[in-house]
C-alpha cells in the first residue's frame, strides 16, 4: 500500500516535472524571424549591411533576454539578387520554417515578386528599404523612406538653388519608372520643366551616349535614380567627360555609398535625401556606428537600409511585447492601430503610420563635397509618409493589397 | 561648328561602342570563335584583369603597366584553367558550358567572400576635351585606339607568326597537325591563355571607368557573345566588322531614343545578321573569297 502511494507520487511528480518542462520549453520556444536579403549578385553591395543590421539587433535583444522572454531566432536565406529566389524562399520560410515574421527585399521588382505570396499565405513581412511608394497592404510594414519624404524635400530645394530645368536618368523597372513619375509631378507642381528623361536597363555599364544626351539639353538639375553596381559606373564616366550638372538622388549615396567607392571628385555636387548614413553627426548615430564597428569591423559602410533593418527588429519587439507576447498578425496590427509605435532610432524619432503601415523619418540632405566628404546643409525632422493616407489608403478600415502611383491613386471611399 | 560638333559626337559615340564591343569580344573570339570552347567564365577573366589592375595601380604601379599586369595574371589563370578543366573537355563541347559556368560562379562568389563587395576605383585618367557644345573623356579615345591596336595585333599574330600558323593548323585539323610534329596540347594551352589574357586586358582597360565589383564581368558577357556570334570564326574578318556594324546601330539608337532602344536595336541587328548570314560576317566574307 505504502509502496503504491510512493509509486503514485513518483508518477505524479514525473508527470508534473514533464508538464513543467513542456511549459518552460514552450516559453523558451523562439520567435522565428525570416531574413530574405541579397548576399550575392548585383545588389549584394547595398544589402549585406541590412543582414548585419538584423543580426546586430537580434544579438542585442537576445543578450537582454529576448522578446517577452522568448529568444529571437533568425532564419536566413541568400536571395542572390534574383526575383524567383525571393518567391521560392518566401514560400519556404512561411510554410516550412513557419517564420513569425519575414524581413525581405531590396529591389522593388523583388518586393512585388514576393508580396502576392505573403498575401496568399497570410504572412507578415517588413520591407526595410526606401522605394517608390504606394504599397497599401496590411501584410506589409515598410520602414524605408518613400518619395513624399525624399523627393518633396529634395527637388524643390534643388530647383530653388540651381534652376528649374530638370533631367532624370532612372533604372528601367518599376522603381525607376514610378520614381520618375514622382519627379515629374513634383517638378511640375513647383513650376519647373522636365527637359529630358532616360530609362536605363539594369546591368548597363556604358554611358557615353547618355552623357552626350544630357549635355545636349543643358539641365540645371540632374536626378539620378540609378540602381545596381553596373549602373553606378555612370558617375565615373560623367566626371571623366567633365559633365558637372548638380545631381540629386533618392538612392545613391544613402544606399550604394558611391562616394566611398569612387575616386573624388566624381560624385562632387551630388545631393541625396537620406533617412540615415553613417556620417550623421548625432550622439545616437555615433553610438550606433561604434556598436556596429565592434561587431562588424570590416563593414565598408552603414547605409540607410542597414539602419532601417536594425530599427525594424526593435519595432517588431515593441509590437510583440505590447501585444502581450502574441505574434499573430492581427494582434500586432492592433498595436500599430494605436498610432504610437515609435522609437528613438539612430536617425532620430520614427513612428509607424497606422493608415499605410509606412514609417515617419528624419530626412537628411547629404551633400557630397569635392573630396567626397558628406555635409548636411539641411535636416527635416519627422517627415510623415503622408501620401498614401491622404490619397485614400486606410489599412485600419480595409486592405486592398495594391500598389498605387500618383497617376493611379487609391479609389476614394 | 554646330553641325561639325554633332558629327564628331556621333563618330565618337560609334567609336566608343565599337571599342567596347571589340574589347569585350576579342578574348572570347579567340576561345569561342577559334577554339570552339564556349567559355562562360569570360566575364570573370575580365573581372580578374580589373581587380589586378586596380590593386596594382593602388600599390603604386603606373596605370599602363597595371593594365598589363592584369592581362598577364588573367592569362596565367587561363593557363591553369585550361590545364585543369578545359583540356579534359575538348571532345565534349557541351560539358565545357557547364564547367566554365561553374567556374564563373565560383570566381564571382569567391571574390565576394574573399575581397568583399566592392573595391574603391582608381578614377579615369587624362581628363576631358571639348568639341562644339559637348565635352568628352580623353581616356575613351585611348580605348578606341587600343581596340584598333588589339585587332591589328591579333591579325599579325595569327597570320604572320609561326605560332599563329601552328595555332590555326591545330584548330582546323588537329590530327594532321599532330602527325606533322606540332605539340597540339601546348598550342591549345597557349591559345586559351591568350584569350584569357585579352579578357584581362579588357578588364584592366575598363577598370578606371567602372564600378569594381565581383559581378562586373557580367556586363560584358552579352555584348561579347553577340559580337562573336555575329562575327563568326575569324577574329579579324569577323569581330571587327561585327563590332563596327553593331556599334553604329547601338550608338544611333541610343542617341535617338535612349539606352533601352540602344539595347533593343543591338539585339535586333543580331537576329537579322544571324538569319541572313548563319556563319557570321566572316563566314560570308570567306565564302565570297573562295
Amino acid at each position: 500500500m505504502l509502496e503504491t502511494i510512493a509509486r503514485g507520487t513518483r508518477v505524479a511528480s514525473l508527470i508534473g516535472a514533464g508538464l513543467l518542462a513542456a511549459s518552460s520549453a514552450y516559453a523558451a520556444d523562439p520567435i522565428k524571424l525570416g531574413v530574405l536579403e541579397d548576399q550575392s549578385g548585383d545588389f549584394a553591395l547595398a544589402t549585406i549591411g541590412k543582414l548585419h543590421g538584423i543580426q546586430l539587433a537580434t544579438d542585442e535583444i537576445n543578450a537582454a533576454g529576448g522578446i517577452s522572454g522568448r529568444k529571437l531566432e533568425l532564419v536566413i536565406y541568400d536571395t542572390q539578387s534574383d526575383n524567383t529566389r525571393y518567391q521560392e524562399f518566401m514560400r519556404r520560410v512561411l510554410q516550412r520554417d513557419k517564420a513569425n515574421v519575414v524581413f525581405a527585399g531590396f529591389s522593388s521588382a523583388s518586393r512585388e515578386a514576393y508580396r502576392p505570396i505573403v498575401n496568399q499565405l497570410d504572412g507578415f513581412a517588413f520591407y526595410n528599404n526606401q522605394y517608390e511608394g504606394g504599397v497599401c497592404d496590411a501584410n506589409m510594414v515598410v520602414t524605408g523612406a518613400v518619395p513624399e519624404q525624399q523627393f518633396s524635400t529634395l527637388i524643390p530645394w534643388m530647383m530653388e538653388k540651381y534652376g528649374k530645368k530638370v533631367y532624370t536618368i532612372a533604372a528601367d523597372y518599376n522603381f525607376g519608372q514610378i520614381s520618375a513619375e514622382w519627379v515629374r509631378q513634383i517638378v511640375k507642381q513647383n513650376g519647373g520643366e522636365m527637359v529630358g528623361e532616360e530609362f536605363i536597363p539594369l546591368g548597363v555599364s556604358q554611358f557615353s551616349q547618355t552623357i552626350q544626351n544630357i549635355q545636349k539639353v543643358k539641365p540645371d538639375v540632374l536626378i539620378t535614380l540609378l540602381v545596381g553596381t553596373a549602373q553606378a559606373s555612370y558617375y565615373e564616366q560623367a566626371a571623366a567627360a567633365n559633365l558637372k550638372v548638380p545631381m540629386g538622388s533618392s538612392v545613391n549615396v544613402g544606399q550604394g555609398y558611391e562616394h566611398k567607392r569612387f575616386k573624388p571628385p566624381s560624385l562632387a555636387n551630388m545631393y541625396a535625401t537620406v533617412n540615415y548614413v553613417e556620417e550623421v553627426d548625432t550622439p545616437a548615430s555615433k553610438a550606433f556606428v561604434a556598436k556596429w564597428k565592434a561587431k562588424f569591423p570590416n563593414e565598408p559602410y552603414i547605409n540607410q537600409e542597414a539602419e532601417n533593418s536594425y530599427l525594424a527588429v526593435y519595432l517588431y519587439k515593441q509590437m510583440v511585447e505590447r501585444a502581450g507576447g502574441k505574434t499573430a498578425r492581427a494582434d500586432l496590427r492592433a498595436v500599430i492601430a494605436k498610432g504610437d509605435v515609435c522609437m528613438d532610432a539612430p536617425e532620430g524619432k520614427v513612428c509607424i503610420d497606422p493608415k499605410s503601415q509606412h514609417m515617419s523619418h528624419t530626412i537628411y540632405m547629404a551633400k557630397v563635397g569635392d573630396d567626397h566628404s558628406i555635409t548636411f546643409p539641411k535636416v527635416w525632422n519627422d517627415i510623415k509618409p503622408y501620401w498614401l493616407g491622404d490619397a485614400g489608403c486606410d489599412l485600419t478600415k480595409n486592405d486592398p493589397s495594391q500598389q498605387y502611383t500618383p497617376s493611379n491613386p487609391p479609389p476614394k471611399p | 561648328m554646330d553641325v561639325l560638333g554633332s558629327v564628331f559626337g556621333f563618330i565618337y559615340q560609334c567609336g566608343d561602342a565599337f571599342a567596347f564591343l571589340v574589347l569585350a569580344a576579342c578574348g572570347l573570339a579567340v576561345i569561342f570563335g577559334m577554339m570552339g570552347v564556349i567559355n562562360l567564365a569570360h566575364g570573370e577573366f575580365i573581372m580578374c584583369g580589373a581587380y589586378v589592375t586596380v590593386n596594382a595601380n593602388r600599390a603604386g604601379v603606373p596605370l599602363p603597366l597595371a593594365v598589363l599586369c592584369g592581362a598577364l595574371v588573367a592569362g596565367l589563370i587561363g593557363l591553369v584553367v585550361e590545364r585543369i578543366v578545359v583540356r579534359q573537355l575538348y571532345e565534349r563541347p557541351m560539358d565545357t558550358i557547364v564547367a566554365t559556368w561553374g567556374l564563373s560562379l565560383i570566381a564571382t562568389q569567391g571574390t565576394l567572400i574573399v575581397l568583399g563587395s566592392s573595391v574603391p576605383g582608381v578614377g579615369v585618367p587624362l581628363g576631358s576635351f571639348t568639341v562644339g557644345h559637348y565635352s568628352y573623356s580623353t581616356y575613351r579615345l585611348v580605348l578606341i585606339v587600343v581596340a584598333l591596336a588589339v585587332l591589328a595585333g591579333l591579325y599579325l599574330a595569327f597570320n604572320k607568326t609561326r605560332f599563329g600558323v601552328l595555332a590555326r593548323a591545330t584548330i582546323q585539323v588537329p590530327h594532321m597537325a599532330e602527325a606533322l610534329g606540332v605539340d597540339t596540347k601546348f598550342v591549345y594551352s597557349m591559345t586559351f591563355a591568350l584569350g584569357a589574357a585579352l579578357a584581362g586586358l579588357t578588364g584592366g582597360l575598363y577598370a578606371p571607368t567602372m564600378t569594381i565589383v565581383p559581378t562586373m564581368g557580367s556586363t560584358f558577357i552579352m555584348e561579347a557573345f553577340v559580337t562573336v556570334v555575329v562575327g563568326g570564326a575569324d577574329i579579324f574578318l569577323g569581330t571587327a566588322p561585327a563590332a563596327a556594324v553593331l556599334g553604329i546601330v547601338k550608338a544611333a539608337m541610343t542617341s535617338w531614343q535612349g539606352q533601352l532602344f540602344g539595347q533593343i536595336g543591338l539585339l535586333f541587328a543580331v537576329i537579322i545578321v544571324i538569319r541572313v548570314l548563319p556563319k557570321g560576317i566572316s563566314g560570308f566574307i570567306l565564302r565570297e573569297r573562295s
